[in-house]
């Protein structure tokens, strides 16, 4: 009699599936340790090396020290650019969440529905109207024009507004109007304690999604002195003579702070993204 | 008569007055104005900056619109468009696009099922083998891609190490960027590596809230686990089958880093000295801001909507097909 597989047991096998699936995740990463603390000759070694080496101090201090890559002032940059993102999307999401999931008005159906229509919409596909707006705005070149398009997410929206209408019972709403208390404040008093675990997740999704998007940086800040670490990696890994340790020591710096992120975050992180999957 | 007598008074009033005028207005301010108040940041940026740019870029695929030469202004009519269907460049794109679109697709889902079924077992540190899947997926491009980059490089790569241990390529080892199966290969390793881990979550996810009697019944009539991945598991999974499908094909079909940061000069987008790998999105990056034509790119970018349309319709169907013909 065999059980579904929620209740079967994993045997050696599946643990050495597991294991070697997680090995080759990880490889690309630790790789880029290994030659980022190397020197010249361990990328140029047959078979290659594959064990770290101790110039990792040397290689940063050169990436962080090139003349027109502005290293560090792109690190904080994409620190910039992710908290305000995020943060702005939280906010806003939050807001059009509650509302959505808890408050009587004309038009919330069809509204929401719009909101589900424009998840199809590829952002990327208005790239080039995008960057003649921005022209317009006089924002390329500037961080204000990576920020700007992220500030809001459908998808942000809509997740809130499915965890609001879960987490928060109609009654809590009703008994806090009923006390007196304006919308706004039933939003900060009653809500957002109660939607700590969602913002958490959707914060990550967000902080990881953006600290990692490359196109449109790289053609609203090209050639500026404001890129982000995504268009600086590729600024690194541009012309005739491309040092590779130097590269990856910094392709190594732009994703430790994501490492970090899963490290702390990565229960939300998976529970968000099977989340999200579900609805 | 004193100010304390006065005070006396008041507070002798009824506690539950009618509300007065000004609260009566704040009340219906905050309920009938307020959830427009609250949703309408939402629709506001994104008319500016999702919305309008979608629509302005059909506008701009109409127009003559240089950035190298300003003066050329005016409707272009068709002409965009009509110079699209003669443009070897945009077909080869295309070509390459899909090809590298099947190479990364195809296996990305049936691993990433694989790994789901795994990781559906009960298992001891279910949650640690869940975040380790995810590494590649919070790893940048950026930083993956310029690794992979150096793995599948000639003269010293590991990618050409490792086949050179099965005696493959040892006089002559495999210039991975040369050829364009080659390069298709290796791009589409760096798609599959890194969004298997995310789709065997969402696949997961569905898994587990298959009702455990189906799989009771089905051991009854004696299927193996095998059977039971492939009679039960999928057709209940279906609906976020269809929902991965569609979003690879979305991604897919706009692949841009992989094959911006596996070229050795990035900022040409030549993907390839023979474009052998460039994809569409490549190529309107290339149009738009290396020839300055965003015209014509703003046209390639609304045909390469309408592949994806198209491209996920078909699947879709597909999708539904395969669920539903068992």
């Amino acid at each position: 009699m065999s059980r579904a597989p929620q209740d079967t047991p994993g045997t050696w096998k599946s643990y050495l599936g597991l294991f070697a699936i997680l090995a080759v995740s990880a490889f690309p990463v630790y790789w880029m340790f290994v030659i980022a603390t190397s020197n010249d000759d361990a990328v140029m070694k047959s078979p290659p090396s594959v064990i770290p080496g101790d110039q990792l101090m040397v290689n940063l201090r050169e990436v962080f020290t090139l003349q027109d890559v502005y290293f560090t002032a792109s690190l904080i940059n994409s620190l910039i650019v992710a908290l305000a993102v995020t943060a702005s999307t939280l906010f806003f999401c939050s807001l059009a969440g509650f509302a959505f999931a808890k408050l009587r008005f004309k038009g919330n159906n069809v509204l929401m529905f719009v909101v589900i229509l424009t998840l199809t919409v590829p952002n990327q596909l208005g790239v080039v109207a995008l960057y003649i707006l921005m022209g317009k705005l006089g924002w390329n070149g500037q961080l204000i024009a990576v920020i700007a398009p992220g500030l809001v997410s459908a998808f942000g929206v809509f997740y809130m507004r499915q965890f609001i209408g879960h987490a928060i019972p109609d009654e809590l709403v009703e008994a806090a109007r009923i006390d007196g208390a304006l919308t706004l404040r039933i939003y900060w008093t009653v809500v957002v304690p109660a939607i700590r675990p969602a913002l958490a997740v959707l914060g990550l999704l967000t902080f990881v999604a953006t600290w990692n998007d490359f196109q449109w940086p790289l053609i609203t800040l090209n050639g500026t002195d404001f890129p982000t670490s995504m268009v600086a990696l590729s600024d690194l890994a541009s012309g005739n003579y491309v040092v590779y340790r130097r590269v990856l020591a910094g392709a190594f710096v732009a994703t430790v702070p994501l490492i970090v992120l899963l490290l702390i975050g990565g229960r939300q992180l998976v529970r968000g993204i099977m989340e999200g999957a579900l609805k | 008569m004193s100010l304390t007598d006065v005070r006396v008074v008041r507070t002798e009033e009824p506690k539950h007055a009618p509300p007065n005028r000004a609260k009566f207005w704040l009340y219906r301010f905050d309920t009938k104005t307020v959830p427009y108040l609250l949703i309408a940041p939402f629709f506001v940026l994104f008319a500016i900056f999702g919305l309008f740019p979608i629509i302005f870029n059909g506008v701009v695929a109409l127009r003559h619109w240089r950035l190298d030469d300003p003066t050329l202004t005016g409707w272009a009519g068709m002409e965009n468009f009509t110079k699209l269907a003669s443009d070897t460049d945009f077909w080869d794109a295309l070509v390459n696009t899909f090809g590298i679109f099947i190479l990364s697709t195809v296996p990305q889902l049936l691993i990433a099922l694989m790994l789901a079924n795994l990781l559906n077992r009960k298992l001891r540190g279910a949650t640690f083998w869940r975040i380790g899947v995810l590494l590649p997926y919070v790893t940048p491009v950026a930083a993956s891609t310029l690794v992979f980059a150096v793995f599948f490089s000639r003269d010293y790569g590991l990618a050409n190490w490792m086949l050179s241990l099965v005696g493959f390529g040892e006089e002559q080892p495999l210039d991975w960027r040369a050829d364009t199966w080659s390069s298709w290969i290796a791009i589409a390793t760096m798609v599959n590596w890194k969004w298997i881990g995310y789709n065997a979550l969402l696949y997961l996810s569905a898994m587990q809230a298959i009702p455990k009697d189906v799989y009771e019944a089905a051991a009854v009539d004696g299927a193996g686990p095998w059977r039971q991945l492939w009679r039960i598991t999928v057709p209940m999974i279906q609906p976020v089958v269809l929902f991965t499908v569609i979003l690879s094909t979305i991604g897919g079909l706009q692949l841009f880093n992989e094959p911006m940061l596996f070229d050795e000069n990035p900022a040409l987008a030549n993907g390839g000295y023979d474009h052998q790998w460039r994809t569409i999105a490549q190529l309107i990056y290339k149009v738009g801001w290396r020839d300055l034509n965003l015209g014509y790119a703003a046209a390639m970018s609304w045909a390469l909507f309408l592949i994806i349309l198209i491209v996920a319709a078909i699947n879709a169907l597909a999708t539904r097909r395969l669920g539903g013909g068992k």
